[in-house]
């Protein structure tokens, strides 16, 4: 698809959406179905936001596809098409391995059941109990319990067990062992559901399928159109000033950074005192640090699973795996299958990281720094791939830096905000009329299909807005 | 609109997002949600697509109106009494 230039944009729409990551193609699409003119504003040159990739040499590197619940086969089916969902394929071989255990699962109910039975020594009521506990978690429950109480009630002492449970939400989605528990129950019911899937094609033809999809509803895209400011007047939404000139629509949805979005987009000055005061306790969550290995052409390995938890660090810690030398990382496995159309092994090895810790090195430290984060994260490939450093030919790593660039998020957060940023979101339009957010916050509305599934939240109240 | 014609017209949406969706044999007063394995995405569909299709705002605090086939009924036919 050739997206428009900004100069040929009308002078006004419906709706006008800022940012394209998956909440805000989501939120366009569903719009643009309800019959309502869209015009989607990104300020790169391609769509997706994080759920993006980029080539090197005949590498396509997928940046944040590691695996999302079966969900989004109703969700993908119902809100994009058939094609989409259909690309949707399992990963079957999970990996877990660290000093405390090591093992492999299909990562759902029954398999967790008999791995939690069998090796953890768990009796089956106590895991009965604890899933029905989990599934039944609703976000309008109560905060006040905590996932390291939740993990302590149901398996006191064992932290392996609560390594077991925590670790692969925490690479997921940012969140620890001190945020609430139902954001924990919620997230990790969906993938307890059926297991772990992928798209078939990658973060590419995905893309792809969905632009052509906005296109066959109308949506007119612009891309590397940096929106400079959300224009309010009077206390409404007016519109967006693009390109040096102003384009109006009653409706504005940012899929920013909800702190973008209050502080930077529209100005603290549109919203009221209590508002901000809220807004003001929302803390942001972490960013990312990735290494990217590609394997020579002709080259291959065996099948060493597709996802595998790895650490050296001898218990989880939140903190550890937030720390620029982190002994705990995420090998997220691309074999020829994931893009049959051009066959090629890939790796991406994915840790957690502060902006902070990244933001302050000077330009030698900095290099520094991210060549010695692909050295740590080769050695621990070795383990699974002895011979892997042979065979790569291309390698390069991105940190909280390059998340904040692509992104323009805040401390390049890569999984939006704690709990509280969900009400803050949720309540933005009806402190400024016209303007409401998609986009990861509140740790549940996060990863590709809580942002799918905001995009739908979002479409039903800019809709009820719109019709008003 | 009539009881018989909403009834239509609820089933009708709820055929268009869940095609697997097995109407016969619903008892009118059991939650919808628990007989047809619908969730909290579906209904949020089903508040749009009344919407798009009759221009009807229904507020949040009423959505656990639409939990049953007689409740969706009784709680749309003062509304719909006018089409």
């Amino acid at each position: 698809m050739v997206y428009q230039s900004i100069e040929k944009a009308k002078n006004s729409y419906d709706v006008i959406v800022v940012g394209s990551g998956l909440g805000g193609l989501t939120v366009s699409n569903r719009l643009a179905r309800a019959g309502h003119q869209v015009l989607l504003l990104e300020h790169h040159h391609r769509l997706g936001g994080l759920a993006t990739w980029f080539k090197r040499k005949n590498h396509t590197f997928d940046v944040s596809l590691h695996g999302f619940p079966y969900g989004m086969v109703k969700t993908c089916r119902k809100y994009w098409n058939e094609a989409i969902k259909n690309s949707i394929v399992q990963l079957k071989n999970i990996v877990f391995d660290n000093p405390q255990f090591s093992l492999t699962t299909t990562f759902d109910r029954q398999d967790f059941t008999r791995i939690l039975q069998e090796k953890f020594s768990i009796s089956g009521s106590v895991i009965d109990d604890f899933f029905v506990t989990v599934r039944k978690m609703n976000f309008y429950d109560d905060l006040a319990m905590s996932t390291r109480e939740l993990f302590e009630e149901f398996f006191p002492g064992r932290s392996d067990v609560h390594r077991l449970l925590m670790e692969p939400i925490t690479y997921a989605n940012g969140s620890t062992l001190d945020d609430p528990a139902i954001t924990y129950g919620i997230v990790f019911s969906n993938f307890m559901d059926k297991g772990v899937f992928t798209f078939q094609g990658g973060t590419d033809h995905l893309i792809g399928m969905m632009s052509d999809e906005l296109e066959a509803n109308g949506v007119t895209i612009c891309t590397k159109s940096k929106v400079e400011r959300i224009v309010v007047e009077k206390g409404r939404v007016k519109g967006v000033m693009v390109d040096g000139r102003v384009i109006s629509a009653p409706c504005v949805i940012s899929n920013s950074g909800i702190t973008n979005t209050v502080d930077e987009l529209t100005g603290r000055d549109a919203f009221p005192d209590d508002f901000l005061a809220d807004f003001d306790k929302v803390k942001i969550n972490n960013s990312s640090c990735q290494v990217y290995m590609g394997i020579k052409p002709g080259e291959s390995f065996p099948d060493v699973g597709d996802l595998l938890f790895t650490s050296t660090a001898p218990s989880f810690d939140s903190l550890e795996m937030r720390d620029m030398k982190t002994k705990s990382r995420t090998f997220s496995i691309y074999y020829p299958q994931t893009r049959p159309a051009n066959p090629d092994y890939t790796v991406v090895a994915s840790m957690n990281g502060n902006y902070d810790d990244w933001a302050d090195l000077t330009d030698e430290e900095y290099k520094a720094a991210k060549q010695e984060m692909i050295e740590r994260s080769l050695v621990d490939l070795e383990r699974y791939i002895p011979d892997i450093r042979s065979k790569i030919d291309w390698l390069e790593a991105a940190t909280p830096k390059t998340f904040s660039r692509y992104t323009l998020h805040t401390k390049g957060t890569s999984f939006g905000t704690k709990f509280p940023g969900l009400d803050i979101s949720r309540k933005i339009f009806k402190v400024v009329p016209g303007l409401f957010h998609v986009g990861s916050v509140g740790i549940i509305m996060s990863g590709w299909l809580g942002a799918i599934n905001y995009g739908v939240i979002v479409a039903n109240d800019a809709d009820a807005f719109l019709r008003s | 609109m009539t009881r018989g014609e909403i009834k239509d017209v609820i089933l009708e949406i709820i055929a268009d997002i869940d095609e697997d969706a097995d109407m016969d044999g619903l008892n009118p007063d059991e939650p919808l949600r628990d007989q047809l394995d619908l969730d909290s995405m579906d209904f949020l569909d089903i508040v749009m697509e009344l919407r798009k299709r009759y221009k009807l705002q229904i507020p949040e605090a009423d959505y656990p109106e639409l939990a049953t086939l007689t409740s969706c009924i009784n709680y749309l036919e003062p509304k719909l009494k006018a089409l």
